[in-house]
C-alpha cells in the first residue's frame, strides 16, 4: 500500500512541483496586491489576448527564426574551429589568447559594437550572436577533441578509413556528449543575447516587445510573454533534443 | 600471400638520444606465422606501429606484398580497439574500404570459427574481454590482409582465457593462413604459435637470434612447448636473458 502510494507520487512529481509554484504565486499575489505582481490566472488572460490579437506568435516567430539562424551559424562554425584546434598543438597554442579575449568580452560590447559597425540591420544582430557564443562551443568542442581516443584514431588509420569515415565512425559518435551539452548551453546563451539584441536594436521580435511592456509597465504582459517563451524552450528540448540523446546513445 | 621485409636503419623516438631501433632487419615469408620475442619496452610497439603506417618518422624501409604504398596490413592492437557504439558484425564490416563489397558469408564463418555467432549483434560493452579480443581478431582476418600484425593480443587477460583465444587463433589461422607478425614478452606463447622465433635485444633494438620452431602444429601439447623451451636455454645461452 506504501509502496503503491510511493510510485503514485514519483510519478506525479513534475506536476505537483508545478502547482506548488503556481500556488505560492498566487499566494503571493493575493497578500501583495498589486499591480507589480499580477496572479497567475491574470497572466493567462493577458497571454490568451496576445496570442488571439497574434501578435504574440509573430514576434515569438521572429526570435525563433533568428534563433534558429544563429545557433545554426555558431555550432557548424565552432565545430570546424574547435576539432581543428583540437587536433592541432600549433594552432591551438597561437588561437588559444585569441580565445580568452573574446570568451570575456561581455556580450553587451559585441551587440554594441556591431550595431555601431554594421548598422542597425539584421544581419549585424546575428553576427552579434554569433561572436558571443562561437568561443563557447570551440572550447567545448576542443576539449572533447582533445579527450579523443588516440588508439581508435590508430586503429581507423591502420585500416585507412580516409577522413570523412574517420569523421563520421570514430570522431563524431565520441564528441557526441560535447555536442549535445554545447547545445544545451548553446540554446540558453543564445535566447538571453537575441533578446538584448532585439532591445537594443530591432523593431520585432521578444526583446523589442519586453521593451515597450517595461516602458509601460505591463508586467503582467512581460510575464505572459516569458512563460511563452519557456514553453517553446521545453518543447524543444522534449521533442528535439531528448530524442536525439536516445537515438544517439542506444549502446549504453 | 606475400614475402614481407622489413629494412630500419635507425628510429628514435623524439627528444631522447639513444635509438629505438637500428640496424633492424627482418623477412617474412609469405603465410608465415612469427614472433617477435623480447624484454618489454625494448621497442616492439615501435616497430609494429612504424610497419602499420602509424609512425612514419624512421629511416629504412618496408617492403609488403612488393608494395611500399598501401599495403593491406591488419592490426589486433593491446587493446581490443572496438567501437563501443557498433556491434559486433558492424565493427567488423566497417574495415572494408568497399562497404559494397562485404561478403556476409565471409563474415559469418570467421564469427563461426571465433564461436562468436550467437553474439554478432551484441555491442561490445556486453561482452567479455576475452570474447572481445575474439572480435577484434575475426577483424583482422576479414579484410584478408596482406600482413597481419599482433601487438600481445592476450595481455591482460587471466590464462584460462588467454590460451582459450589462442587456441582460437591457432585454429583460425590454420584454416586461413595470412601471413602474421606477433608480438610478446611470453616464450611458451611463442612456441605455440609461431613458425618462426626472433629474438630481440633491448634498445637499441636489432635482430638478436632467429629460431624456426620444429614442432609439428598438432603437436604443440604444453609439454612439447616446454620441453622446447628448456632446448633453447642449453643451446642457446646467450638468450638466457630473454627466457
Amino acid at each position: 500500500m506504501d509502496g503503491g502510494v510511493n510510485t503514485l507520487l514519483s510519478r506525479n512529481l513534475p506536476t505537483l512541483s508545478i502547482l506548488v509554484f503556481l500556488g505560492i504565486w498566487q499566494g503571493l499575489a493575493i497578500f501583495l496586491h498589486s499591480s507589480l505582481l499580477p496572479s497567475p490566472e491574470n497572466v493567462a488572460y493577458v497571454f490568451w489576448k496576445h496570442c488571439q490579437s497574434g501578435e504574440l506568435p509573430y514576434h515569438l516567430g521572429v526570435t525563433l527564426l533568428r534563433l534558429l539562424v544563429s545557433f545554426t551559424i555558431s555550432m557548424l562554425l565552432g565545430c570546424i574551429i574547435g576539432i581543428t584546434l583540437g587536433r592541432n598543438e600549433k594552432l591551438n597554442a597561437f588561437f588559444d589568447h585569441w580565445l580568452v579575449i573574446f570568451l570575456n568580452i561581455p556580450a553587451l560590447v559585441t551587440v554594441i559594437l556591431c550595431y555601431v559597425w554594421f548598422g542597425l540591420t539584421e544581419s549585424a544582430a546575428i553576427l552579434a550572436v554569433v561572436l558571443n557564443k562561437v568561443p563557447n562551443v570551440v572550447v567545448m568542442l576542443r576539449e572533447g577533441t582533445r579527450a579523443l581516443d588516440k588508439d581508435l584514431l590508430n586503429m581507423a588509420k591502420c585500416y585507412q578509413f580516409g577522413r570523412i569515415k574517420t569523421l563520421r565512425h570514430i570522431i563524431l559518435p565520441q564528441l557526441h556528449p560535447f555536442l549535445m551539452s554545447a547545445t544545451r548551453s548553446g540554446l540558453a546563451l543564445i535566447w538571453k543575447i537575441i533578446l538584448m539584441v532585439e532591445l537594443l536594436g530591432r523593431s520585432n521580435g521578444m526583446g523589442y516587445q519586453l521593451h515597450l511592456f517595461f516602458q509601460w509597465f505591463d508586467i503582467a504582459s512581460i510575464l505572459a510573454y516569458t512563460v511563452a517563451f519557456v514553453g517553446v524552450i521545453q518543447l524543444l528540448e522534449l521533442a528535439l533534443l531528448k530524442p536525439l540523446d536516445n537515438l544517439a546513445l542506444k549502446w549504453r | 600471400m606475400t614475402t614481407v621485409h622489413i629494412q630500419i636503419h635507425e628510429k628514435t623516438h623524439h627528444g631522447t638520444k639513444i635509438p629505438t631501433i637500428e640496424n633492424f632487419e627482418l623477412t617474412l615469408n609469405a603465410g608465415e606465422f612469427v614472433c617477435l620475442v623480447g624484454q618489454s619496452g625494448c621497442g616492439k610497439t615501435t616497430l609494429l606501429n612504424t610497419i602499420a603506417g602509424l609512425d612514419a618518422n624512421y629511416s629504412g624501409a618496408i617492403h609488403v606484398a612488393n608494395k611500399t604504398l598501401n599495403p593491406k596490413i591488419s592490426f589486433v592492437f593491446q587493446r581490443p580497439c572496438l567501437l563501443p557504439w557498433r556491434t559486433v558484425r558492424e565493427n567488423i564490416e566497417l574495415v572494408f574500404a568497399n562497404q559494397n563489397v562485404i561478403s556476409k558469408k565471409h563474415i559469418d564463418e570467421l564469427l563461426a570459427l571465433m564461436q562468436l555467432t550467437a553474439y554478432e549483434n551484441a555491442y561490445p560493452k556486453q561482452l567479455s574481454e576475452g570474447m572481445r579480443r575474439r572480435v577484434s581478431i575475426i577483424r583482422a582476418f576479414a579484410i584478408n590482409p596482406d600482413l597481419l600484425l599482433m601487438d600481445e593480443p592476450f595481455v591482460s587477460l587471466d590464462a584460462p582465457m588467454a590460451r582459450e583465444v589462442s587456441e582460437l587463433l591457432q585454429h583460425l589461422w590454420q584454416k586461413r593462413p595470412h601471413t602474421v607478425l606477433f608480438v610478446t614478452h611470453d616464450l611458451r606463447e611463442a612456441i605455440a604459435l609461431a613458425d618462426k622465433l626472433v629474438f630481440l635485444t633491448s634498445r637499441p633494438m636489432r635482430v638478436l637470434k632467429e629460431i624456426n620452431v620444429s614442432i609439428a602444429r598438432n603437436q604443440r601439447n604444453s609439454k612439447n612447448v616446454e620441453n622446447f623451451r628448456e632446448q633453447l636455454i642449453q643451446n642457446y645461452p646467450e638468450l638466457q636473458p630473454l627466457l
